[in-house]
């Protein structure tokens, strides 16, 4: 068994690779707009606001991420092409596979990144805003250039944590028939019969990213806390 | 939502859920009984011990459970010679009792980082007097480090089992006949996605909130010499914050 033999199935599994990270990175941006709402949603003072923001994180929370994206991918791009066949007769709207993996995907670890965010949010020292406010900023200048600024910082490590779980999680989009990493592993070791071969190279595939994705936020959080003065014990 | 299928079908949910309880049970305990000594290697001074527990935990937290769950089902196949000369082809032949090996190697290693986690924030202190008090390894073990871990770890010990139940709907790919599977068997058959759908989120967030209640039960008793976090509230109040967290 030679690992690095890919019996001409090596590009079909680099292409698979790119989708992987295409899916991860696109629903992580994704994530961050959703977290960034359910944060905004459960620190505002409006009652319905807030319902819906912890109705948001304690659905996705409480229902497995397979069964989400199953009824999300399969579900909602039904129920939207029902409502504008009904409402615009003899028009048909196509959803891009891929797309829809994305937003669906983003939309589970918005809810996970709702509490990074709120944490972050909550973490920034509240002077800040007040100094801010007494020289006459007004209320949206001091979010995007006094508490927005400053929250990323402690933002940073909780989105490292989630960018890892969401990574792994887009081996599921192989379930609803995307053409992944795990997807053309799959196919090639049935093709070979050396099914465990090739699930060995996705795992290690996946290994490698998390690797990877490890130093770089390990990189971002020490540039995040140059500015920040080291206590000493 | 097709109220008189869902009734209909309920029986078979049960079923279903029921399979989803018993992967669960069986897997946490032996998972924990996995991680505690994989989470004390990870801390050894010694780097035999240590450099094989940091590899485990590494690989099985770094590969999607999906991944590992194909990789034992799937992919053993290809030795199957060798493990029917060994004899343990019975053992990975069966979908359920390879889910529960991939299950119990999984949540191991992530339920190790907790304890190890734990085990690192006992307060140097409580060691000390142990050392002072003539303790041997063993004993402080029993006595001081494990019972504090338990008590530190047992929230984020909560959160992993509520995932690790979660996780067993993914043993559905391997056709076993789960919550999930037992839903989708049915929805396939009346193509009725969003009653069988609901139904079964709504179940699993039972089953979740189940889980924390149970557990929040063994956490008042673990801090039954501490005055209760949360105050006067009941159980259910907590269990239920917890969830909607």
């Amino acid at each position: 068994m030679n690992l690095f033999d890919f019996a001409g199935y090596g590009d079909e599994i680099w292409r698979g690779v790119m989708l992987t990270l295409g899916v991860g990175g696109g629903a992580l941006v994704v994530a961050v707009l959703f977290g960034l709402l359910g944060a905004a949603g459960k620190l505002s003072n409006h009652w319905m606001t807030q319902k819906l923001a912890f109705l948001y994180t304690t659905l996705v929370r409480g229902i497995p991420e397979l069964v989400l994206i199953i009824v999300l991918y399969y579900g909602v791009p039904t129920l939207v092409q029902n409502l504008v066949r009904l409402s615009v007769p003899g028009y048909r709207l196509d959803f891009n596979p891929v797309v829809t993996a994305v937003v669906v995907i983003g939309l589970i670890y918005g809810a996970f990144m709702t509490e990074v965010f709120r944490g972050a949010f909550l973490a920034v020292p509240g002077g800040q805003m007040e100094a801010a406010r007494a020289f006459g900023m007004s209320r949206f200048k001091t979010f995007w250039r006094i508490h927005m600024p400053q929250m990323w910082r402690f933002a940073l490590p909780g989105i490292g944590n989630v960018w890892m779980v969401l990574i792994k999680a887009t081996a599921l989009v192989s379930v609803i028939g995307l053409k992944d990493t795990l997807y053309w592993s799959g196919k090639a070791g049935e093709a070979l019969h050396e099914p465990f071969k090739f699930l060995l190279i996705a795992a290690m595939i996946f290994l490698g990213i998390t690797f990877v994705s490890e130093q770089l936020f390990r990189y971002a959080e020490s540039r995040a806390q140059r500015g920040v003065e080291k206590v000493r014990h | 939502m097709d109220f008189e299928l869902i009734a209909k079908s309920f029986p078979a949910l049960m079923t279903g859920a029921g399979m989803t309880l018993l992967l669960t049970i069986i897997s946490a305990p032996l998972g924990l009984a996995l991680a505690l000594p994989l989470a004390i290697a990870r801390l050894s001074k010694r780097s035999w011990l240590r450099r094989p527990a940091h590899a485990f935990i590494y690989v099985f937290r770094g590969t999607p459970l999906l991944i590992q769950l194909y990789l034992v089902y799937f992919g053993l196949g290809q030795f199957h010679d060798t493990l029917k000369a060994w004899g343990i082809w019975w053992f990975f032949r069966d979908e359920l009792y390879c889910a529960l090996f991939v299950l119990v190697l999984n949540t191991g290693a992530y339920s190790a980082e907790i304890f190890r986690g734990a085990i690192a924030g006992v307060p140097a202190g409580h060691i000390e007097a142990a050392l002072a008090a003539g303790m041997s390894w063993f004993t402080r073990l029993r006595r001081i480090i494990l019972p504090s871990a338990f008590r530190i770890a047992w929230p984020a010990y909560t959160n992993e089992v509520v995932f690790l139940m979660q996780a067993t709907s993914l043993v559905s790919l391997l056709t076993v006949t789960e919550l999930f599977r037992s839903a989708k068997i049915i929805a396939v058959r009346t193509f009725d996605i969003y009653s069988m759908y609901i139904t079964v989120g709504l179940i699993y967030l039972v089953i979740s909130y189940g889980i924390i209640l149970a557990f929040g039960m063994v956490e008042k008793h673990l801090m039954r010499h501490t005055r209760q976090p949360g105050g006067k509230k009941s159980l259910h109040q907590r269990a239920f914050a917890v969830l909607t967290r």
